[in-house]
């Protein structure tokens, strides 16, 4: 059992500790999922799954760039057939929330996926519309106000449980389409996915990436993830929010609640730490909260607004 | 480590270097050297991620390092189309490095075993002649399908002390035993007492000696290979159980070799992270 003073609620699941593992991180098997709740996550967001299985692209996937990751994974999965039965065992295994990402190339194929997740196990689902490197899906949706609220009304009109939908910070308006989600029936939302980027070698004078660009991820993204996760709980006060971009401290992650996030994702510091980061994060924020004499991690949530 | 830490020792960033020289070991395997300062620091065991500019980025384990020079060298089988392009490559060119990433093998000391099978043999190469120095009998069991797919036997003898301390074994008896590198090993566990027996090899080879190691209560290092993408634990692509082979190992020692035996030989994930048969 996580403390009281960490534990929480949000859009209906019950965390232990306010930390999630971010999606696309390790999520591809329970055994690997497991390990990071036994890290102090106190949920886990799973590699984002479509109807068919995909490759992925060829390496470079990832590389290093100051304070930070650049990512093209090409959203390799083994598809929702196959990742079905890798829910059901992840159930057996983690009695936090298992939340399930997803995502499609129609607002019908989200609900398909959405429906077998939850059908296999699904706590919640996150939606990812916000992947900026694959084509006709991700943030392509995520980018489009008009997409965004048929794929959220549909796989709304699809599933009971509940469903968190990741933006994109590569948009002009973030309010415009957080509050778009919302409208169509989003119970939460995740802020932010990566930050669309570039890495060029000067040797070869060639990109690094084998897609050319990613997503970049981790500490040098930090403030921007922090900026959109407060201009949505300033204009949206009633949606909860998780917050996500280069948490790798106590401190990022208590900048998060009090921009106003109920909760946080956590990915890229994996690779700079281990799964065992949560544990470090927790403990980092329940001495903060006894100094500063406070019972909850909610009491924090959007204070910086007050 | 702290993440700033990490940061600042440049394991993963990118660095880009010409390849020095190419040796043509067998039909299908070259040996690689070039200038690298932080993989010649490598240990026996730890692998390093090769970019081979506008094609693809693959990991391959370390055969040798002058650590005074900077300078470091890698065995590559040609098995798909990254190392075909790589294979077509000549000294002068530009190659990108990153690692050394992963664990490396313990390095004990009295009665030492080795086991590899084809390219496998590598890593165990690197490690036994950092041991022959500091220990008192090196056994190596090399085994591939056919004699001229058998790597680095000059390497080899030097290192093994005797020369009958040295077995090899092909499939189809060009050379050596006609037998797996099971066999031979069998008979030695039963004759001797080994203070540690190190292997690396195709893993349906690896699961059996891990059986039969276990069978004699005999502690087991074994390096594995999965497909691998970032190289820094944070993909998944590279799953065994619940570690990650390309930060938690590549050398898993024989209690962790028993947590993840069920999916040891006989699965792995693919491209998609589906698990297949191996």
């Amino acid at each position: 059992m996580g403390s009281s003073t960490l534990s929480l609620q949000i859009a209906g699941l019950s965390l232990d500790y306010p930390g999630m593992l971010a999606s696309g991180v390790l999520g591809y098997s329970a055994e690997s999922m497991f390990r990071v709740i036994e890290g102090g996550a106190g949920a886990v967001v799973t590699k984002s799954v479509s109807l068919q299985p995909r490759c992925g692209y060829a390496n470079p996937t990832v590389v290093q760039v100051k304070s930070g990751l650049i990512n093209a994974m090409g959203l390799p999965n083994p598809g929702i057939q196959v990742y079905a039965e890798e829910i059901r065992r992840s159930k057996t295994l983690i009695r936090q929330p298992l939340i399930v990402s997803i995502f499609g190339y129609s607002a019908e194929e989200y609900a398909v996926v959405a429906g077998k997740a939850v059908a296999a196990g699904a706590d919640a689902l996150e939606l990812n519309v916000s992947c900026p490197h694959v084509k006709q899906t991700g943030s392509e949706i995520g980018q489009n106000a008009a997409l965004l609220f048929e794929v959220v009304k549909t796989v709304k009109a699809t599933v009971k449980v509940p469903v968190f939908v990741k933006l994109s910070p590569n948009v002009t308006d973030i309010v415009h389409l957080a509050s778009t989600a919302v409208d169509a029936g989003a119970d939460a939302l995740t802020a932010v996915n990566t930050l669309r980027a570039i890495a060029i070698n000067v040797e070869t004078t060639r990109p690094i990436l084998n897609n050319i660009k990613g997503g970049l991820s981790g500490p040098a993204m930090k403030n921007v993830a922090l900026r959109c996760v407060y201009d949505i709980r300033e204009k949206l006060a009633n949606i909860p929010i998780v917050g996500c971009g280069g948490i790798s401290s106590w401190q990022d992650a208590v900048e998060f609640f009090l921009a106003g996030a109920s909760a946080v994702q956590i990915g890229t510091a994996i690779a700079f730490d281990s799964p065992k980061v949560f544990q470090t994060i927790n403990q980092g924020i329940e001495t903060y909260l006894k100094k500063k004499h406070l019972r909850s991690v909610n009491e924090i949530v959007g204070l910086s607004h007050h | 480590m702290k993440l700033s830490d990490y940061l600042i020792t440049k394991t993963n960033t990118l660095r880009t270097t010409n390849i020095i020289d190419v040796k043509t070991e067998s039909l299908s395997v070259k040996t690689y050297t070039f200038k690298d300062k932080q993989c010649a620091k490598a240990k026996p065991g730890q692998f390093l991620m090769l970019w081979i500019p506008g094609i693809d980025e693959i990991p391959l384990s370390i055969l040798n390092t002058t650590t005074e020079k900077g300078i470091i060298s890698v065995a590559v089988k040609n098995v798909g189309n990254a190392t075909q392009h790589l294979h077509n490559m000549n000294p002068g060119a530009t190659i990108g490095i990153r690692g050394p990433f992963g664990n490396s093998f313990t390095q004990n000391h009295g009665n030492i075993l080795l086991i590899g099978g084809g390219t496998g043999t590598v890593p165990l190469i690197f490690l036994a002649k950092n041991l022959s120095n500091k220990t008192k009998k090196i056994t190596f069991i090399t085994g591939a399908k056919t004699k001229n797919e058998l790597l680095f036997m000059d390497q080899l003898s030097n290192v093994c002390q005797e020369k009958n301390n040295l077995i090899a074994t092909t499939n189809d008896g060009t050379y050596g035993l006609q037998c797996l590198v099971t066999e031979p090993l069998a008979t030695l566990l039963n004759q001797e007492k080994f203070d540690a027996i190190y292997t690396c090899g195709p893993e349906v080879m690896v699961k059996k000696i891990f059986e039969l190691t276990q069978k004699h209560k005999l502690p087991l290092e074994a390096s594995l290979e999965r497909l691998m993408r970032c190289g820094m634990g944070l993909c998944g692509s590279c799953v065994i159980g619940k570690y990650r082979v390309c930060r938690d190992g590549t050398v898993f020692n024989e209690e962790q070799l028993n947590e993840i035996k069920e999916e040891l030989g006989t699965s792995k994930l693919n491209f998609s992270g589906n698990k297949i048969p191996i």
